[in-house]
């Protein structure tokens, strides 16, 4: 905005200029307006973020950007020149590249491959693996990832995945990367790398389009920023002066966030113990992904598990609902040792797990709201060997009332809800096996603001109910203000626990070995 | 507690009704399922008019007879296709059991005591299902336990199961089915090939497997179960579901079927012939893909896979009936497979755009379910 006093061939050799501009984009689906004329500029060098909440139109916008869709109505123009972006090959060619929230990776082949799909360096006698192996490793190196170009992508963790799928965007050469949730798998560590990335992208020119959950992050990329709401640009604004509270405002169109720290610390007993556990990495060379850990969640209690990817703690969760076994050490729900139990009869007992990921091990895509959040209770309505239907709807009918999911009814595909309620169908699934113990793995991953609070709100209540939550975040200011405690893991031993009334996240961060390459080795104390 | 909650979406409206929403859902399965009743319609109007015995009471009743066979052993292909397997052994295990039905029946020479005994004929009956279902269950096993891929377990399940049939017979035919009433093997025959009420028993089978399995699958958490583990192991398997046991059932259950099928073919012959049921898998896996069912897993019908194994039986006895060679048959027949499931597909990739635009539209979620 600030080059438009500045004569045409000044504005080109200005570094803000715009390569690609949205005129009056309208995107309408049947009777739904996704987007009702938005205007927007994407400018060379430049980090333009957005945000807005789920059903905001920020995805339908990136999805016409990247040619995955074409608009209804309005222009976009490319270098000053009107486009169409036909398929998203199109985009690719005229150096439009974006990077999917969800993996689009060939878990079959190796990180070389998958960096080159599409694209192979094909010489007269075939590929050239060589150079792109070459390639790869210049890649990982700027990414500052020990990933080999040989390694299977089914053999890397979630974390290491998004990376390879950044590689791939930056191996396309783009002028505009459009970042769809970029970093939601990535530790503290990797998204500082990422950063540093986007800077020397930008200072070459490429304009990135930044879309992200985590709020602070995003601002800290931004260099400018437009907000979202119900399919318009409701605001937009530079860097300068670019906080958190004026998001949030600008989003959801007043101030909204959650706080738990008063709630009510009534405890009961201990309901569950965990006891010297170590349990073994699945990914080989007889690692211990859980290190010795011990803890014990009470009746009523909420912990978050906080710390960087690859500290223990999805393994840890795994192990406790029963997946994977311990090596050594035990768990008790009550007084029962958990270790002879399987899964079925863990949750019986009443342990159960709210996986990470939603769709690969939350969901039952072709079923029914209904199914999927009956499906681990189905044995409670069963009458003389056939299930009670009218139980069961009974079940599901509290459930998606008590849990507020927001579907057509029990009978509405699980496919049709938003990612946030159908988050809700997993834990309103486990609450319904009437659990003591609830573990969840990053329960709030991809899914927005005002769903999260409302997630969390539905674990206080139960805790309020006598439930033992223990969960798992990456995110600071969700495990500060949403937890009656922290505990912080790294390099599969808990580190430290912190009182998120008292402690700060600078403390928390630095436990996690966020700052400073080896602070907890220095950090010997223990519980405060 | 309740003023710490968020505020901002707690005061939402009630979902809106449902009853549109299902309507529409059951609406679309009528559809489904109709195109195959559709298919089955046209052949049975080409054929009426082609023949003009097609469409006799006794023509129907033959044809029927033959359909049930087949849909026996589809119901139980379409409980492992529904697990996302396949059960390639089921042709052997019809002749399998059938064989060994008819080695009781002719008298079994034990080992050792230099005896032959006679079993009854329900204990033969008995014996030859159990063994059915001992094949399935070695499937399942080597399935779910020893993680063999199901086409390969089953694969070798056929040429041993065909073998040991083999071995059994030496090749032969056994043909004294009657048994003798001085012996108390009787019946076997004059039972199972009886038509009360003048409808053949395998029709009565199929009535009775049909109401049992539909059952088995809407009605009992098995069912359920089924479905989730064919729809997502992984998170079926989170939510408690004993996912191995499910998947060693379903072999076990189509190995019953099989065998089920095995004796009342034997009777039907009459004569147990080590060779029986051979390519019988190929219908049984047709029936069921054109009844709608995904190979994938997690979508089915056992209603689907009746129609399914009506309009192939219907296809070829209409076919055998107006005399085209058997060549073009086996043309046509596969035609009409690949041509029900390709439009299976297309619907399948119409609905999931539609819906995905609906979704895409009602959230606008990034990352919404891609077609893949």
């Amino acid at each position: 905005m600030t080059a438009v006093t500045e004569t045409p061939t000044e504005a080109a050799a200005h570094e803000g200029d715009v390569v690609l501009r949205a005129v009056d984009i309208t995107k309408t689906y049947g009777v739904t307006r996704a987007l009702k004329g938005v205007n927007f500029d994407v400018r060379r060098g430049k980090v333009t973020v957005l945000f807005g909440e789920n059903g905001a139109g920020k995805s339908t916008l990136m999805k016409i950007l990247s040619g995955v869709e074409q608009p209804t109505g309005g222009v976009l123009e490319l270098d000053g020149e009107p486009v169409t972006l036909a398929s998203t090959t199109d985009a690719v060619d005229r150096g439009i590249a974006i990077i999917h929230q969800e993996l689009n990776l060939c878990p079959n082949l190796n990180v070389r491959d998958n960096i080159f799909i599409g694209r192979e360096l094909r010489t007269a006698r075939g590929i050239d693996y060589g150079r792109e192996a070459e390639i790869t490793r210049g890649l990982m190196a700027r990414l500052e990832e020990e990933i080999s170009p040989d390694t299977l992508v089914a053999d890397l963790r979630l974390g290491q995945q998004q990376i390879v799928e950044i590689a791939r965007a930056l191996a396309a050469d783009a002028r505009i990367l459009i970042m769809d949730e970029p970093t939601s798998a990535l530790s503290s560590a990797e998204v500082e790398v990422l950063f540093k990335v986007i800077d020397d992208l930008t200072a070459s020119g490429v304009a990135i389009v930044y879309i992200s959950h985590h709020l602070e992050e995003a601002i800290e990329v931004a260099d400018h920023a437009v907000v979202f709401r119900d399919g318009d640009l409701v605001a937009d604004r530079d860097a300068e002066g670019l906080t958190l509270p004026w998001v949030v405002s600008a989003m959801v169109g007043r101030e909204a966030d959650y706080d738990f720290r008063d709630a009510s610390r009534d405890y009961g007993d201990v309901a569950l113990r965990i006891e010297d556990v170590r349990v073994v990495d699945q990914e080989g060379g007889g690692r211990l992904a859980v290190d010795g850990v011990s803890l014990d969640v009470r009746e009523g209690e909420i912990v978050a598990l906080y710390g960087l990817m690859g500290a223990g703690r999805t393994e840890l969760m795994e192990a406790l609902s029963g997946r994977e076994p311990f090596a050594t050490g035990r768990a008790l729900l009550g007084d029962t040792d958990l270790a002879p139990y399987s899964i079925q009869q863990r949750i019986e007992l009443g342990i159960g797990l709210v996986p990470e990921d939603r769709q690969r091990d939350g969901l039952v895509q072709l079923m029914t709201v209904g199914q999927n959040l009956s499906l681990a209770s189905l044995l409670g309505s069963v009458r003389r060997g056939l299930v009670s239907r009218k139980h069961e709807r009974g079940g599901i009918e509290d459930q998606i009332r008590d849990v507020r999911v927001k579907t057509a009814g029990p009978e509405a595909l699980i496919t049709s809800l938003s990612g946030g309620n159908q988050q809700k169908v997993v834990i309103g699934k486990m609450l319904l096996t009437d659990p003591r113990v609830l573990l969840l793995d990053e329960p709030t991953r991809g899914i927005d603001v005002g769903a999260k609070g409302e997630i969390f709100s539905l674990l206080f209540r139960e805790a309020a109910r006598g439930l033992a939550v223990l969960y798992v975040t990456s995110e600071i200011g969700e495990a500060l203000s949403a937890a009656h405690r922290v505990v912080v893991m790294s390099k599969g031993r808990v580190v430290r626990e912190f009182d998120p009334r008292t402690c700060t996240r600078e403390e928390v961060m630095a436990a996690a070995g966020e700052t400073g390459a080896d602070v907890h080795h220095t950090k010997e104390q223990h519980r405060e | 507690m309740s003023d710490t909650l968020a505020p901002e979406r707690e005061t939402r409206p009630a979902p809106p009704p449902q009853e549109p929403r299902r309507r529409r859902i059951n609406l679309g399965n009528v559809l489904v399922e109709g195109r195959a009743l559709v298919a089955l319609a046209i052949i049975v109007v080409i054929f009426a008019s082609l023949s003009p015995n097609y469409l006799q009471p006794d023509n129907l009743i033959l044809m029927t007879r033959h359909v049930a066979m087949n849909a026996i052993l589809a119901i139980g292909m379409l409980m492992v296709i529904l697990n996302g397997g396949i059960d390639l052994s089921v042709g052997s295990t019809v002749g399998l059991s059938g064989v060994i039905a008819g080695y009781l029946l002719q008298g079994w020479d034990m080992p050792i005591t230099q005896l032959v005994a006679y079993p009854p004929v329900w204990v033969v009956i008995i014996g030859a299902v159990a063994l059915g279902a001992l094949v399935g269950y070695v499937n399942g096993l080597l399935v779910s336990k020893l993680n063999v891929a199901p086409f390969i377990a089953t694969l070798g399940m056929l040429y041993v199961a065909r073998g040991i049939a083999l071995l059994i017979t030496n090749g032969e035919t056994f043909t004294a089915l009657q048994g003798e009433e001085g012996l108390g093997n009787t019946g076997f025959v004059t039972f199972l090939a009886s038509a009360p009420l003048g409808i053949p028993m395998p029709v009565w089978f199929m009535v009775v497997f049909a109401v049992g399995f539909s059952l088995l699958l809407n009605r009992t958490a098995f069912g359920r179960w089924l479905y989730a583990t064919g729809g997502n192991e992984r998170a079926a398997e989170l939510s408690g579901v004993p996912v191995k046991k499910v998947q060693t059932l379903v072999y076990v259950m189509s190995g019953f079927c099989a065998a089920t099928v095995g004796l009342l073919l034997t009777a039907d012959l009459p004569a147990a012939t080590p060779r029986a049921g051979e390519f019988y898998e190929l219908n049984a896996i047709a029936a069921v893909v054109i009844g709608g069912a995904a190979l994938s897993g997690g979508r089915g019908t056992i209603r689907g896979t009746l129609i399914g194994a009506f309009v192939i039986g219907f296809l070829v006895d209409g076919l055998v009936l107006v005399g085209v060679s058997v060549f073009w048959q086996q043309v046509i027949k596969g035609a009409v497979i690949i041509l029900a499931v390709a439009v299976d597909q297309l619907q399948q990739s119409f609905q999931k755009r539609r819906a995905l635009r609906k979704v895409a539209a009602s959230t606008n979620r990034p990352g919404s379910p891609s077609p893949a």
